[in-house]
């Protein structure tokens, strides 16, 4: 036994140029950042304004950065897979080995769902929902600091598979036995699981500290029935979150067992039996898409009532539909696996409840179509987004309704049909909602507002990308092309190959372009300030504030009286009344046991992943040690003045009046 | 009148893509995959009912209610009974008749029913190896690899399990594909009514030679083109026994079609028993203990463990309770 376990210098794959290509670049631009850092003396505002902050708008914008990093990798992996397919038809074998290729579409999904959507989600989150219901942060600003180290934990573990190792060759659902050390001896699969362990455990932290935040801190006087449409549907989401993740937790739980303990829970021996994986599984997997979507569609409901100038349509049938979804969405886990031999009640049953769903979706599409019923509609950035998600998801949610029928199914299942199907609604429902999201409440986070030219130009891109590479799919589904081949040697299907790879292309100009839009709005930020905080003309408390908000959020914890808090107020003239008097605010202090105890933790989980056993324990021992120690620590908290609140409440005051007058 | 001719437009575009779709499930070539194109051609109408005012909505009120046009604006309007009621009423009307659509199917359609058909069942034993398709011929004492031969208008009853991961057994103009699983046993009813020889593949990623894992099915014209295949093939030698079996089933890509004239006898019960052998026993020489296992010593050693995966195996109480087991 060594003591570095199973590593050694033959990990690193020297022979995979692309792999060493890609880590050279990243060593360069690393280091290219480490000296910017360095020049510009950074490093301390870094770790005292960002790493160790528990504020949970700089958390929430932390989020979505680790979410772009991720989105650029997983569409690597993506436009990988789509070259590769357009190369490799008529028996050509491609430029990409089935050692790598099955790597990379595994790598994709994990990336896509658990590293790029979740973070994107729950960062838009984090910005957004404490500043909806007028409260000062979450109500466990450490915790809430711990749950994304534990998130980018992860992110870092499974980009090290790159460069140590491999990841798993099992596509992201990782069914045994093929994930069982029979068919997978190698580290991969301990990648995925731990990767995704540590991870999910920062996701359901976030969940309970989001409800907790929700149910107890709301400004007084607001209802369950006043709380902003977006805040209901992350509050549905984290309801999913806190009941679905401890499946997750558990089923990678025995996966390990199975690895490390010659346990035999999923074996094909010894009394192991791999469906009850597959249906642990999906009873989280199928909420788990409903965590993505639903904040979504709570994000499109806020931006259709803002910028078609009206009340939202329909706000309680609006909470009713989520309600519906998210209780269905626990009862449906079996559409996954109609083929698994399941007699016909069972499959009649799972399928019937899954096309329930589609009715309360649907509501809500109907429900936005009314807002803009005699509203005055401007067609701004997230509008687009949000009038393109509208009618894409609409299609993604009939074929998904389609795949419920377990009749279809048998012949869709595992076809290309289904990879379309659920980029349809997971791009053009959750995907398109966050950056409908991120468009809106940018200058809310920044203090600017995006390019608008930019934004448009990659939302085009975006949507017609998104046609010609998905729909050619479905078109593939039926000629009969299963998933997660190789290469193919059928020349019917060439053609909508070649579609599908440029339409992949044309995503990438999307990507390109919001990268650019980044750019250039933080270059011309000067000319684009929002001094007011309420750059739209919206409707909920989060625009009562300044942009980027005052770091106590509230100088005064405002009354609610109404769904639209803001708009009222504004209607009313009482929005941006000036205090009499400040009260001191009582305010957390900022933390490092929540990037220590992540770093720990990487350690720990890498250590488990090459069997560096003694590591293993050094990095469990550090990650409790250090929660001792933050435990025992009381210098936590601290006042913000009065004085300083009034200065800071009356510089924004003064911008406000600036502009209107 | 604008949505009017672009739902001609949508419509002849599908006539024509339908028309145009060769060897892929819109194209079956039998009569379980003919009703499951059917039903996915009823459903998608009975879905686009909803779907195409969705779309057609949002972009026209998009249009007609944007930012500088004098229409009616009405900022605090918010509810109405009567859309409300619509709303919901409308897509729950579709739901249950699609709902309904969908129970009744879903009985037809299950892959362990045996079809109605005045001829009996050709039985086919369907083992899943790493990356291979092994077809045992019961009845007529053969077995393939690779190769899939069968007449028309003679319904087939497959026996499926798997002797490594999980893989799914397809034949796409045939219809229903169904998971093949170590240790269990699933089954699947097809016919061909069109001779012909069709793509077949897993449907279920499996490993590193997962795409190779292809294999052809033809359904001869007639049975006496099926029995002089059949007879072709016990003209070889190669026969199918646990030793042949062992070799056959170390991983391999890309396989060739191989034929076995003759095979032993119980050979696929003894590939779904081997899993049920007590784990000291495991890897201790493989297929012997498979052998022995399947009746002897070692099952009446350890009873609880057979019933344990009886029970927990869906499959095989599906069988059961169709009277198959």
């Amino acid at each position: 036994m060594s003591l570095l376990g199973k590593l050694s210098l033959d990990a690193v794959p020297y022979h995979e140029p692309i792999i060493m290509v890609t880590l050279a670049a990243i060593a360069v631009g690393g280091l290219a950042l480490l000296a910017i850092l360095t020049k510009y003396k950074a490093w301390g505002m870094l770790w005292n304004n960002w790493i160790t902050s528990v504020d949970h708008k700089r958390l929430g914008i932390m989020y979505i950065v680790v979410a772009m990093i991720m989105l650029v990798r997983g569409f690597a992996d993506a436009i990988m897979m789509r070259t590769q397919l357009a190369l490799a038809t008529n028996g050509a074998t491609g430029y990409l080995p089935p050692e790598h290729y099955d790597q990379i579409f595994s790598a994709h999904g994990v990336i896509m769902i658990i590293f790029m959507a979740m973070p994107f989600m729950i960062g838009l989150m984090n910005i957004v929902v404490p500043l909806q219901i007028g409260a000062r942060d979450v109500a466990f600003p450490f915790l809430n600091n711990l749950s994304f180290w534990l998130t980018a934990s992860g992110a870092v573990l499974i980009n090290i598979s790159l460069g140590v190792g491999e990841f798993a060759r099992t596509g992201w659902v990782a069914y045994p036995p093929l994930s069982e050390l029979t068919y997978s001896p190698g580290v991969g699969v301990d990648y995925y699981i731990w990767a995704l362990q540590i991870s999910g455990l920062g996701t359901l932290l976030t969940g309970v500290n989001f409800l907790v935040t929700v149910f107890k801190m709301r400004a007084p006087g607001m209802k369950l029935m006043q709380i902003p449409v977006f805040t209901w549907a992350c509050t549905w989401a984290n309801i999913l979150i806190v009941a679905s993740f401890p499946i997750l937790t558990a089923t990678l739980g025995l996966l390990t067992l199975d690895r490390y303990l010659d346990f035999h829970f999923f074996t094909n021996e010894a009394g192991g039996n791999a469906m009850m994986y597959i249906n642990l599984f999906w009873a989280w997997g199928h909420p788990e898409v409903y965590i993505l979507v639903l904040p979504a569609f709570g994000i499109f409901s806020e931006i259709v009532a803002t910028f078609s100038s009206k009340k939202l349509f329909g706000y309680t049938s609006m909470i009713m539909a989520n309600g519906a979804i998210s209780i269905l969405g626990f009862i449906v886990w079996l559409h996954h696996f109609f083929t698994m031999g399941s007699g016909a009640n069972v499959n009649a049953f799972f399928g019937v409840m899954t096309m329930i769903i589609a009715v309360p979706t649907g509501v809500k599409l109907f429900n936005w179509i009314f807002t803009m019923f005699r509203g005055k509609v401007r067609i701004t950035v997230p509008m687009l987004w949000t009038l393109g998600a509208m009618t894409t998801f609409t299609i993604g949610g009939m074929t998904g309704v389609l795949l419920a029928v377990p009749g279809a199914d048998f012949v869709l299942h595992n076809s290309l049909f289904l990879i379309a199907h659920f980029h349809n609604t997971i791009i053009g429902g959750a995907v398109f909602g966050y950056l409908a999201g991120f468009s809106y409440w940018f200058p809310k986070a920044t203090g600017f507002k995006l390019n608008a030219k930019y934004g448009k130009a990659a939302f085009w891109c975006w949507q017609i990308g998104f046609y010609v590479a998905f729909m050619p799919l479905y078109v593939l589904g039926f000629l009969g092309m299963t998933r997660r081949l190789n290469h193919t040697d059928n020349p019917d299907w060439n053609i909508w190959l070649y579609i599908a790879c440029v339409g992949a292309f044309i995503i990438l100009l999307g990507i390109i372009f919001q990268f650019t839009q980044l750019y250039v709005s933080i270059r011309d930020r000067k000319q684009n300030l929002d001094t007011t905080g309420d750059p739209w003309g919206a409707r909920t408390l989060e625009w009562s504030t300044a942009s980027p908000p005052q770091f106590y959020n509230f100088a005064k914890t405002p009354e609610v009286h109404s769904i639209d808090a803001f708009m009222e107020a504004k209607e009313n003239g009482t929005a941006y009344a000036k205090q009499a008097e400040y009260a001191p605010i009582h305010m957390p202090k900022n933390t490092s046991a929540g990037v220590l105890m992540g770093a720990a933790l990487t350690v720990m989980g890498f250590a488990l992943i090459w069997h560096i056993w003694w590591l293993a324990i050094v990095g469990f021992v550090g990650t409790i040690g250090i929660f001792i120690v933050r435990a025992y620590n009381t210098d936590v908290d601290y006042y913000v003045q009065p004085d300083e609140v009034k200065r800071i409440e009356e510089a924004h005051l003064k911008n406000v009046a600036e502009v209107a007058a | 009148m604008f949505i009017r001719s672009l739902s001609k437009v949508a419509l002849a575009a599908m006539v024509l893509f339908l028309a145009g779709c060769e060897g892929g499930v819109l194209d079956p070539k039998g009569h379980v995959g003919l009703q499951e194109k059917n039903l996915i051609i009823v459903a998608t109408v009975l879905m686009l009912l909803v779907v195409v005012p969705v779309i057609f909505m949002t972009l026209f009120f998009a249009w007609k209610y944007r930012e500088g046009r004098d229409e009616l604006y009405m900022p605090k309007w918010a509810h109405s009974n009567k859309i409300e009621t619509i709303v919901w009423i409308v897509p729950i009307i579709i739901i249950v008749i699609l709902g309904t659509i969908t129970w009744k199917t879903t009985h037809e359609l299950d892959p362990y029913r045996p079809l109605d058909h005045e001829r009996d069942h050709l039985t086919v034993e369907v083992v899943s190896l790493n990356w291979k398709w092994l077809f045992i011929y019961p009845e007529q004492g053969i077995a393939t690899v690779n190769e899939l031969v069968f007449p028309k208008d003679v319904p087939v009853q497959f026996k499926i399990t798997s002797d490594s991961t999980m893989n799914s057994f397809f034949i796409p103009q045939l219809g229903s594909q169904i998971y093949s699983m170590a240790g269990m046993e699933t089954k699947l009813h097809l016919i061909a009514n069109e001779a012909g020889t069709f793509d077949g593949m897993s449907a279920n990623y499996s490993g590193a030679g997962f795409t190779g894992m292809k294999f052809k099915a033809t359904a001869t014209p007639t049975d006496a083109d099926f029995n002089n295949w059949v007879a072709s093939v016990k003209s070889n030698n190669a026969v199918l026994n646990s030793q042949s079996y062992d070799e056959l089933a170390k991983p391999s890509e890309n396989n060739p079609v191989q034929y076995y004239g003759a095979v032993q006898d119980g050979l696929f019960h003894q590939i779904v028993m081997k899993y049920m052998q007590h784990y000291n026993d495991w890897g201790k020489g493989g297929n012997e203990h498979g052998e022995h296992q399947g009746h002897g010593s070692t099952e009446a050693a350890e009873p609880s463990m057979h019933i344990m995966h009886h029970d927990s195996s869906s499959a095989v109480e599906h069988a059961k309770a169709n009277g198959e087991a």
